[in-house]
């Protein structure tokens, strides 16, 4: 029984190592082949409008929710303490740094991470990819790498966008609805938020939370066992794997970047 | 060898993980012809066109198509030998997002710089040698699986290659398609001068338009002859095969032990 | 889907996204991070200097001059080294006095320079010889209760 049971550790780990190293391989060999995806951007373009331009309404919407929020919830706090001209810092400290990036690669995940997976998998399941490299194309230059570098160059503009329109959400709230002096939520905001230490590490964050969740999203689609349940598992593994390497990068990349700042 | 022969496939052994798929395999293939390799579904028969295209390579022996031995090229010989292949996969496999003209024209776009107005007479021309010239601007869902299947046949043959390998191409179609289907693979081999190997198992419908038929059973080749041959044939398992008979030497159970042992009923029958 | 239309989409996105980045650089936040081409640096030396943390306002009569770049610990002097970068365009005395001084009560540390009547101004590398620790409050507390205690009860 206990023999057994370390046997089945045992295989899983050696499993997931193997998967790892399949990954890393994946990986180096989309970047080796991503000659086309730049010589041809038009194939690149194609993608992002799959992955950016139909995840923007989700984005904006969330954005604009999430600022609305914390300008609510921030002046509650701020005004036992009678700082609430401190909202501006708030909002925008928090979105720029953290929700920004953070909560945009959520939902990137979400929208175009598991579409990424389904549609290479189906691709791989009804023989397409086969297809191509019998046509003498590369799959991985032709339909993998494209999509790599359409996910990576959309998610920092969806964390800017995410990011700006939470901001606009926590003015409305905060200056024209409950009436924070506008000058001062403005100039403090301004004041506090530095380009380099703030806006600065919020985009190089949403472009690694990029680059992870769209090789994850690839790679389950291009390993994705042909058949439908082989793709659906593949869909959701991408949606739990990729929130999870988001919010576990957000941890390692904060404790980096932050480190010997307040 | 003559070199008539366009593709040659000697001693070929293969197998996924511990599971031999093909052992020891000849065949050859002349230019001009209409080559089937028959065999029961799981035989090795796809694998086999997999090696010819050097998607999987050999353990054993070789395979030549034209001369270049498969297993021994690098990418990108390989990629070159392969714009000469057209591969007909079981369903078609047809590019979903894009439509049926823009599926033809994807080879001329990526491997010719040719102008968008030649591209766009050669697909016509492609299109209407399948009969689905009015069907270019469809999507691949709006089509029934026979036009798919032709569709892809007419992508396999727009670069004009010299080889054309079918997977299946009869599985799953009703009998006017079917006939269609096998009609067109014989008169595009006859005017377009290409090489045809067929993978199916539907005898009757290819024993009309074939010249030669290889069986593959159990990773080896067990038959081979011209359509009146295999027809006239007394081989138990060719017998077996054409006339569609439930047992024989192909077996109706898949290897298991004794049937009494495995319903405990070793010590009764002692 | 036409590809033009799709070009268009994907090139509203992009310009979308650098608007917004924009947006965030120049009205959310400041390019504080003085050039070090257009500073010079300056060091003081403090006593304590409370809870001043790297990248706080360096004011002059008010005005934010430069920023503090550096805070490193002496253990020759057991003395705080401030590292200021001010602003290439202000120049100050060799005589200015640094103090570290509070924002409101509880508000956010910054250094106070209050210029000198030497003639020469201070350059890069120079030393800031006059300076002010920051006035620790529980200090200040302690003094008062034990300036009270000195007084001794009032009859």
């Amino acid at each position: 029984m206990l023999k057994q049971t370390i046997e089945n550790l045992g295989h899983s780990t050696l499993q997931s190592v193997w998967r790892i190293g399949f990954a890393a391989r994946f990986f180096v060999v989309m970047l080796l082949h991503s000659g086309t995806a730049f010589r041809r951007f038009g194939l690149t373009i194609r993608e992002m409008y799959f992955t950016g331009v139909l995840s923007l309404v989700i984005i904006l919407v969330s954005g604009l929710f999430v600022g609305m929020v914390l300008g609510l919830q921030g002046y509650e706090t701020l005004q036992t303490y009678g700082s609430e001209e401190a909202l501006g810092i708030l909002v925008a400290l928090s979105l720029v740094r953290e929700l920004g990036p953070v909560v945009a690669a959520l939902l990137f995940a979400s929208r175009a991470g598991s579409a990424i997976t389904a549609e290479i998998g189906l691709m791989k399941a009804t023989e397409q990819l086969s297809a191509m490299e019998m046509m003498a194309v590369d799959p991985i230059a032709r339909v993998v790498a494209p999509r790599f570098w359409a996910g990576v160059i959309s998610m920092p503009l969806l964390a800017a966008l995410f990011s700006a329109m939470g901001i606009f959400g926590g003015y409305l709230v905060g200056v024209q609805l409950i009436g924070v002096d506008e000058g001062a939520f403005w100039s403090q905001m301004k004041s506090a938020v530095d380009f380099d230490q703030d806006i600065l590490n919020g985009v190089i964050k949403s472009v690694v939370f990029g680059v992870a969740i769209t090789t994850i999203a690839l790679f389950e689609g291009y390993d994705a066992p042909p058949t439908a349940e082989g793709v659906s598992g593949a869909t959701t593994r991408t949606v739990v794997t990729s929130s999870l390497a988001v919010l576990a990068l957000d941890f390692v990349l904060t404790a980096f970047m932050f480190r010997g700042l307040n | 060898m003559s070199n008539d022969n366009l593709v040659e496939i000697e001693d070929v052994v293969f197998g996924y993980g511990a599971r031999p798929v093909l052992k020891g395999i000849n065949l050859t293939a002349r230019r001009g012809q209409v080559i089937a390799i028959m065999g029961s579904s799981g035989c090795g028969k796809t694998t086999l066109l997999r090696l010819i295209g050097g998607q999987v390579r050999a353990r054993q022996g070789t395979v030549r198509v034209a001369g270049a031995s498969v297993g021994e090229l690098d990418a990108a010989g390989l990629y070159r030998l392969r714009r000469k292949m057209g591969m007909l996969f079981q369903f078609g496999a047809l590019f979903t997002d894009i439509s049926v003209f823009d599926n033809v024209a994807f080879q001329l776009r990526e491997h010719t710089d040719l102008p968008e107005d030649t591209i766009r007479d050669l697909v016509l021309m492609k299109l209407h040698a399948v009969g689905l010239r009015g069907a270019a601007q469809l999507m691949p869902a709006e089509l029934s699986g026979g036009m798919a299947r032709r569709v892809a046949l007419a992508r396999a043959i727009a670069l004009d290659p010299m080889l054309v390998m079918y997977d299946e191409p009869f599985a799953g179609l009703d009998p006017i398609s079917l006939g269609v289907t096998g009609n067109l693979i014989r008169r595009l081999t006859d005017t377009l001068g290409l090489t045809s190997l067929v993978v199916t198992h539907d005898v009757q419908e290819s024993l009309k338009i074939v010249d030669y038929v290889y069986f593959v059973s159990e990773g080896v080749i067990v038959a081979e002859g011209t359509a009146a041959e295999i027809r006239a044939s007394g081989l138990p398992y060719v017998h077996q095969f054409v006339h569609g008979e439930a047992d024989g030497p192909v077996p109706f159970h898949y290897p298991a032990p004794s049937y009494a042992d495995d319903l405990r009923l070793g010590g009764v029958r002692a | 889907m036409n590809k033009t239309v799709l070009d268009l989409w994907v090139g509203l996105f992009v310009i979308a996204g650098i608007v917004a980045l924009l947006f965030l650089a120049l009205k959310v936040g400041s390019m504080s991070a003085i050039k070090p081409g257009e500073s010079y640096e300056v060091v003081a030396r403090f006593d304590n200097i409370g809870g001043l943390k790297p990248r706080a306002p360096v004011k002059s009569a008010g005005v934010v001059v430069g920023r503090v770049a550096d805070i490193r610990f002496d253990n020759e002097t057991y003395e705080a080294a401030v590292t200021l970068r001010v602003d290439k365009r202000y120049a100050f005395p060799k005589d200015t006095s640094a103090a570290i001084m509070t924002s409101g009560l509880l508000g956010e540390q910054y250094i106070g320079l209050e210029a000198g009547g030497d003639s020469e101004t201070l350059k890069d590398r120079d030393q800031i010889f006059l300076t002010q620790s920051a006035v620790v409050l529980e200090n200040l507390i302690g003094q008062f209760i034990y300036g009270k205690a000195q007084e001794g009860p009032t009859q």
